[in-house]
């Protein structure tokens, strides 16, 4: 990986700098040109399919693998050159959270505080903060093999911010758990927000929305989308969703759309039902309310018959599963165009 | 090197609660128990040119085949299996740093295992009130040798556990590397092409190696420094490929 020749100087507001990294593994790109920025203080949520290279690239910040070809920069220390140094900004918890079965909570917490260099005065005190922070006072004493995974992703949190790094990152904190303890650990990653950095990954996206300030999708080992939940569902979906369940001529719906509003443009359109009534997704570049006057459109005109009219507001997941097929479909052109 | 008193201290307690620790503890001293037993009373039975300690080290190694695998197999194999590696090596920790911190652990319970044996010539002298029977020079001698070929041996046990993640298959590639070490040069050597004048050379290197001649070299007072960095070499070389090893595996992880 070339750390020097940086087009850019380092920003000193950003926690994490990533420019044009490239992870190939025996020719097969597992990450591909992949440049994003974390500002220091923010959540930043990593989306991606199986096999999209979030836990490549995440492996690849920490130190633990080097990357094929461009740079990182961890609060501006080069990754490559100073992987030591980058290792002491970090905590970092693995996917499935890899822990030592045969060993007591207090036990494990003081064993890593000693390798993450943490004086050992200190280390009590700082030890009995984080049981206290994670809620975890009461299996101190317990062996990690036999306890439910609630804590033990409560433990594995613990352990990557017992050093109180600047950076903190984290794949699938939340996999496998309950909606409680769900709760328990999204308001626990919350409670980092302002005073460490944090990127996490999931699938739970709900919970991303809830959790992250922003959120990157990943796919195929390109960055396919970046922003907040918000501006993510602009770029991807447009500014307004709506649902119609209509019958009729279909070849004269979209002029009349275009006459209530020409950015209207017909997204999804399913096979008529057994009452010839069709679904539609409508998009617009409208932020204002169009239903009333969609409604009165569709009414006064006599060949279509309207069933239902609402407005949709897409979640995360449909952000997601959108752009994640739009890189598909961008990957997959190139192929037919050989093809054919 | 910062790190490895904490590494060292760590494994050495997860050894103490491991169970395979106690196997290989309890077989090792039992075995040991039962050939010194044996030992004795072929000594009461007649008269023997050599002191019990001779005897006694030179079945050095039947525990060393049983008892090494079973300290080391575990070592790297379980980590990598579990995925603790991962979480250990995105510290600032080094691989070097893990990798001798594990094989210091299991040198000093393997050392402190052979120290326990020190209790039978002590059992010995005690009731047999006899000072021929506790001649401490061959007893100084076998003790030196172990110490020094047990680190090649561990070093041997860890570099096996590196290479699979399944304790059993290092556990079974460490006992039969040891046995092929041990009596794989002593029957190489003996064989008769190997008086053919093209292999002396072969010969002398095997020769050199033969670790039954070096048991007999130290229990009779001879130390000699370049059976000392044989062993030594062959303990920095191993846990050069243990850690090799490893950095290989994650660069595919």
């Amino acid at each position: 990986m070339d750390s020097a020749q940086s087009p850019y100087m380092s920003d000193p507001s950003l926690a994490i700098e990533v420019e044009n990294l490239v992870k190939t593994y025996a020719g097969v790109s597992a990450v591909n040109q992949v440049s994003f920025t974390v500002r220091k203080g923010e959540i930043l949520g990593f989306l991606g399919p199986n096999g999209a290279g979030k836990s490549t690239t995440m492996r690849i910040l920490t130190g633990f693998l080097p990357a094929t070809s461009g740079i990182v920069r961890l609060c501006g220390i080069p990754v490559a050159t100073q992987a030591e140094q980058v290792k002491r900004l970090i905590g970092y918890m693995p996917e499935n959270n890899p822990l030592p079965d045969d060993m007591r909570v207090s036990e494990y917490l003081y064993y890593r505080g000693r390798l993450k260099e943490i004086p050992r005065r200190k280390l009590k005190t700082r030890i009995d903060e984080v049981l206290d922070l994670c809620d975890l006072k009461r299996v101190r004493h317990r062996v990690i093999g036999k306890l439910s995974k609630g804590f033990r992703q409560r433990v594995g949190i613990a352990e990557a911010i017992i050093a109180e790094p600047p950076i903190i990152i984290m794949d699938e904190p939340t996999i496998g758990l309950d909606p409680h303890q769900i709760l328990i650990v999204r308001d626990l990653i919350g409670s980092l927000r302002g005073r460490m950095t944090v990127i996490i990954s999931s699938h739970i996206l709900p919970e991303i929305e809830v959790t992250c300030d922003r959120v990157l999708i990943i796919n195929q080992g390109r960055v396919v989308a970046t922003g907040t939940p918000n501006e993510l569902r602009r770029e991807i979906l447009g500014h307004s969703l709506y649902r119609l369940d209509l019958a009729g001529e279909m070849s004269a719906l979209l002029p009349l759309l275009h006459s209530v509003e020409p950015t209207l443009k017909i997204d999804e359109q399913s096979a008529p039902d057994s009452e010839g009534f069709t679904t539609l997704r409508l998009t617009t570049e409208r932020d204002d309310p169009l239903g009333e006057l969609l409604l009165k459109a569709l009414y006064a005109d006599g060949r279509f018959r309207l069933r239902g009219l609402s407005q949709v507001h897409p979640t995360l997941e449909d952000v997601f599963l959108a752009a994640t097929k739009r890189t598909w479909e961008i990957v997959d052109r190139p192929n037919e165009t050989t093809a054919a | 090197m910062r790190h490895f008193f904490t590494i060292l201290s760590h494994e050495i307690r997860m050894l103490l609660v491991s169970p395979s620790t106690y196997v290989a503890s309890v077989s090792f001293l039992a075995v040991m128990g039962l050939l010194f037993t044996i030992l004795l009373e072929q000594f009461s039975q007649q008269p023997q040119e050599v002191s019990p300690a001779t005897f006694f080290f030179a079945l050095f190694w039947i525990p060393v085949v049983i008892t090494v695998p079973f300290l080391t197999m575990k070592s790297i194999s379980e980590e990598r299996r579990l995925g603790t590696l991962e979480t250990l090596l995105t510290t600032s920790v080094t691989t070097t740093e893990v990798v001798v911190g594990k094989f210091a652990a299991a040198y000093l319970l393997y050392l402190s295992l052979w120290a326990s044996t020190g209790g039978f010539f002590w059992i010995l002298r005690r009731f047999a009130q006899d000072a021929r029977f506790f001649d401490p020079g061959p007893l100084f001698g076998g003790y030196l040798f172990i110490a020094v070929s047990g680190a090649f041996f561990v070093a041997i046990g860890i570099f096996t556990s590196s290479l699979s993640r399944n304790q059993a298959v290092a556990a079974i590639l460490s006992g039969g590397g040891l046995l092929g070490l041990i009596f794989g040069t002593h029957f190489f050597e003996q064989m008769e092409f190997m008086n053919n004048k093209a292999f002396h050379p072969l010969k002398v290197a095997i020769n050199y190696m033969d670790i039954f001649r070096h048991l007999g070299d130290f229990t009779q007072g001879i130390v000699d420094t370049r059976q000392i960095l044989f062993y030594f070499s062959g303990c920095v070389l191993a846990l050069m490929f243990s850690i090799l090893g490893v950095e290989a595996k994650l660069l595919h992880s």
